[in-house]
């Protein structure tokens, strides 16, 4: 160890490329989680962009001619309308599989929780550094073997898989024998192993890495989401690893545990894949609140309305989250009394859920407010968030569910709350924080012209899927009757409005990048109290050298 | 560590190749295992198998390096406890997944509305064509194995505490010898089932629920022989050892998954049947 100095001071402030590659630094590896969203958001909205636009008009319009293009198929001929009909499935599978794995928790958790947990509980660093950098780069991986699958072989002739992001056996086992659904499983496990590893870090940075005096009823609302969120992902997304390790041998090892033949049960499969499923919708929208608990209090000059219960209304949310998986299995021939159960907790989850919309509300009750970006961004949250768990409530019912299942109805439900609610967040996140990652400021207009015509577009997208899902429109379809035309047409046009809404993101980028307009430690004043903000913008390489003392 | 400019205790590690040297064998490993399912062509998964193995054994090895050069304060250990803690709290919840999938046949083998399944169970348990364990024969003996080897370890984590290296030599080598034992043992009872991995919803829950805590079992087994040759080196103290620690944790967690399996699969999954050996 005698150039330890020496090596140190060489190591001090790594450049170049092993800088990201080779990082231990949670600000460095927040940003290329955040730069990996970008990249996976823009790949997974243009699939969806295909796929509204197919559907903007009955008949089958695009997907043939596209698979021709893709997997070479003869122009206009059967095999490629059968192709085309898969391909449609293959992006529904993979626009869902993307959005949920590579674009918002490596956004909400991977990156505004690498960056900002530290800073906000007063800490130098993450827990663990050097497994942090991991769970980063084993998504990449994910991720390419993802897109890998859509170009091997799934059901007979058919590339890729199209089974949904639920890949329900036996249309993910048996329907689709190829290796296709192989690669979208162990992407599906690669980037399981990321997260994992992720709620450890989490957890132990939360519980130990506070600054003195700090605690855990001092510490801020963000910290406090993503601790819940760690929780989640830690205890469910190892069932999910088992059951998706099932398919693979169901798959290739002969065993039946999802097989009726061999005595299996494929609803079992569902049971698994729920007890994570349900838990991970929390795991993306809890961050989410912990981003608008912040603004909303910033924007208002107030502390946040009710902070103990906003903390606790996380923590039921997330127990309570555990134990309503069923109520996506409605359908499924579960009994009567489990049927009861699981409606009666789903409701639930609604007050500890109301209490935190009561509380954003009471929080700017009476205060000094000011619209600026973020803000306006939080409150879009939470009026879409509002409409989408009001939908929840409807879905909850065991009753309107026999209808429901399966319809637009769910798909506009839950668009509303992740593309709207938790995507919303990502973008207020991204206007709150943008000014302290990158040291200057964006134009406040662009971002409000980005907010408004979003606002405008995602809403025309979904907001009609209610009515289609309300005449009874499957979701998963590459075509449906006359009857839905109008509507489809509606939610198509919105997309292009959402299209235009992202080209003024990017451009709303590089204007800032191009112009540097100097942001200042704290650019949205006194309401802004958290410790981030005592910090330079962008922070030091090492902040908090001198741990700063909690009152 | 004074060139850091710090006032904590904190662990601020140096930057590090060994997450993107892992994170690409794991790539090569998933690739590989598809080609090897596939097209039967095992060596590239092999060689993102190898890369896995050598992340992990340089990555550790920087571990034990830096923990030696002093960067494992007291509050460092602690989030490696909690971390430890953690990693073993989704390995628990790994294993529901198996208990999940066993219980699901066991307990509703013969649910009328599953006509598919009934007709494959024959609608009785066990389920045709399946002749159990007894679980007091060779399981019995693998049951007081593994708590023998609890005990053992704890022995040697005394023996740690008195800071008498013989006895943590010997706890740990007695450790592993019994966990050795334990694996033949299982393969030997695997080589008598009768019957298979695939085709019938018993043996898939069955090898796939003893067989992930057989590979824990290994896994465990290589982690005490880890420190039993970190011991043979000088390495722990009486005042730190947690790596140490953390194999006896992973073992007691081996250890007790095994019970449930043991209590659950093959003592209630037999109860009241006749059993061959």
């Amino acid at each position: 160890m005698a150039t330890a100095t020496a090596d140190h001071d060489a190591h001090a402030n790594p450049t170049g490329w092993k800088r990201y590659v080779y990082s231990t630094n949670h600000k460095d590896i927040g940003t290329m989680y955040l730069i990996f969203a970008i990249v996976a958001g823009i790949i997974g909205g243009a699939l969806s962009g295909f796929m509204r636009w197919e559907l903007a008009e009955p008949g089958i319009q695009i997907f043939p001619g596209l698979a021709s293009m893709v997997y070479g198929h003869e122009w206009q001929s059967a095999a490629a309308i059968d192709a085309g009909k898969h391909m449609y499935n293959v992006f529904t599978t993979a626009h869902g599989l993307i959005m949920v794995f590579f674009v918002v928790m490596p956004a909400l958790i991977g990156g505004y929780s690498n960056w900002f947990v530290p800073l906000m509980i007063g800490a130098p660093d993450m827990a663990f550094p050097r497994m942090n950098n991991i769970s980063f780069w084993l998504l990449p991986p994910a991720f390419i073997l993802l897109l890998m699958s859509m170009f091997f072989e799934g059901p007979p002739g058919g590339m890729g898989t199209g089974g949904g992001w639920t890949v329900y056996p036996p249309l993910s086992t048996t329907g689709q024998p190829g290796p296709a659904m192989d690669f979208a499983i162990l992407s599906l496990h690669i980037a399981g192993a990321s997260s994992i590893l992720g709620a450890i870090n989490f957890i132990t940075t939360i519980f130990n890495m506070r600054a003195p005096g700090m605690t855990l009823h001092k510490m801020p609302l963000f910290p406090w989401a993503i601790l819940v969120t760690a929780f989640l992902l830690l205890l469910s997304l190892p069932v999910l690893a088992g059951a998706i390790t099932m398919l693979l041998t169901d798959r290739n090892f002969g065993t039946t545990f999802f097989t009726p033949d061999g005595g299996g049960d494929p609803i079992l499969f569902q049971h698994l894949f729920w007890f994570f499923g349900h838990p991970e919708v929390y795991i993306m929208i809890l961050p989410g609140f912990g981003v608008v608990s912040h603004i909303v209090a910033t924007f208002s000059k107030k502390p946040v309305f009710g902070y103990l219960a906003m903390v606790y209304a996380m923590v039921a949310i997330g127990f309570v989250g555990f134990i309503v998986w069923a109520h996506h299995m409605y359908t499924t021939g579960i009994s009567l009394d489990t049927q009861r159960y699981f409606v009666f907790a789903t409701m639930v989850i609604a007050v500890p859920t109301g209490v935190k919309i009561f509380s954003w509300i009471a929080t700017m009750w009476g205060g000094s407010l000011s619209f600026r970006p973020p803000m306006q961004w939080a409150i879009g949250f939470i009026f879409l968030f509002t409409v989408g768990g009001v939908t929840g409530v409807v879905l909850a019912n065991a009753g309107a569910d026999r209808s429901l299942h399966d319809t637009y109805y769910v798909v506009a439900h839950f668009h509303y709350v992740l593309s709207l609610g938790a995507v919303f967040s990502i973008f207020a996140a991204w206007y709150y924080w943008y000014p302290k990652m990158f040291g200057h400021m964006y134009s406040e207009t662009l971002a409000t012209v980005h907010f408004w015509v979003m606002f405008v577009g995602v809403n025309l997208i979904f907001f009609p899927q209610h009515f289609l899902g309300l005449n009874g429109m499957p979701r998963r379809y590459i075509d449906y009757p006359e009857a839905f035309a109008w509507w489809n047409q509606v939610s198509s046009w919105g997309y292009a409005v959402t299209l235009v809404a992202v080209l003024v993101f990017l451009y709303t980028i590089v204007d800032a990048i191009m112009k540097k307009r100097p942001a200042g430690d704290n650019p949205w004043g006194e309401g802004a109290t958290t410790l981030e903000w005592t910090l330079p913008s962008p922070p030091p390489f090492h902040q908090f050298e001198t741990l700063p003392k909690i009152k | 560590m004074a060139a850091h400019a710090k006032n904590h205790d904190y662990h601020l590690v140096d930057p590090s190749p060994w997450p993107f040297v892992g994170s690409v064998s794991a790539f090569v490993m998933a690739v590989g295992g598809i080609y090897w399912m596939r097209a039967d062509v095992p060596w590239p998964f092999l060689i993102g198998l190898a890369g896995v193995l050598y992340t992990m054994f340089a990555w550790w090895s920087d571990v034990i390096k830096e923990s030696h050069a002093g960067d494992h304060t007291p509050v460092v250990q602690l989030h490696h406890r909690y971390g430890m803690i953690l990693f073993i709290a989704s390995e628990v919840m790994f294993f529901v997944a198996w208990f999940w999938a066993y219980f699901d046949a066991f307990f509703y083998y013969d649910e009328v509305q599953q006509i598919g399944r009934v007709a494959a169970t024959g609608g009785h348990w066990p389920p045709t064509g399946v002749e159990l364990f007894d679980p007091w024969h060779l399981p019995i003996f693998n049951t007081l194995l593994l708590l023998t080897s609890g005990m053992t370890v704890t022995w040697a984590h005394h023996a740690i505490l008195e800071d008498d290296r013989q006895g943590l030599k010997w706890g740990l080598i007695l450790t592993c010898i019994l966990g050795a034992i334990f694996t033949v043992v299982q393969a030997i009872e695997y080589a008598q089932a009768g019957f298979s991995f695939s085709g019938n919803i018993y043996g898939a829950t069955f090898f796939m629920a003893t067989g992930f805590h057989g590979f824990h079992v290994l896994v465990g087994t290589i982690f005490l022989l880890v420190c039993l040759f970190r011991a043979l080196n000088g390495h722990f103290t009486p005042k730190q050892h947690l790596g140490f620690e953390f194999a006896a944790w992973y073992w007691h967690f081996v250890d007790v998954v095994w019970l449930f399996l043991f209590a659950a699969v093959y003592v209630w999954g037999s109860w009241g049947i006749a059993v061959g050996h």
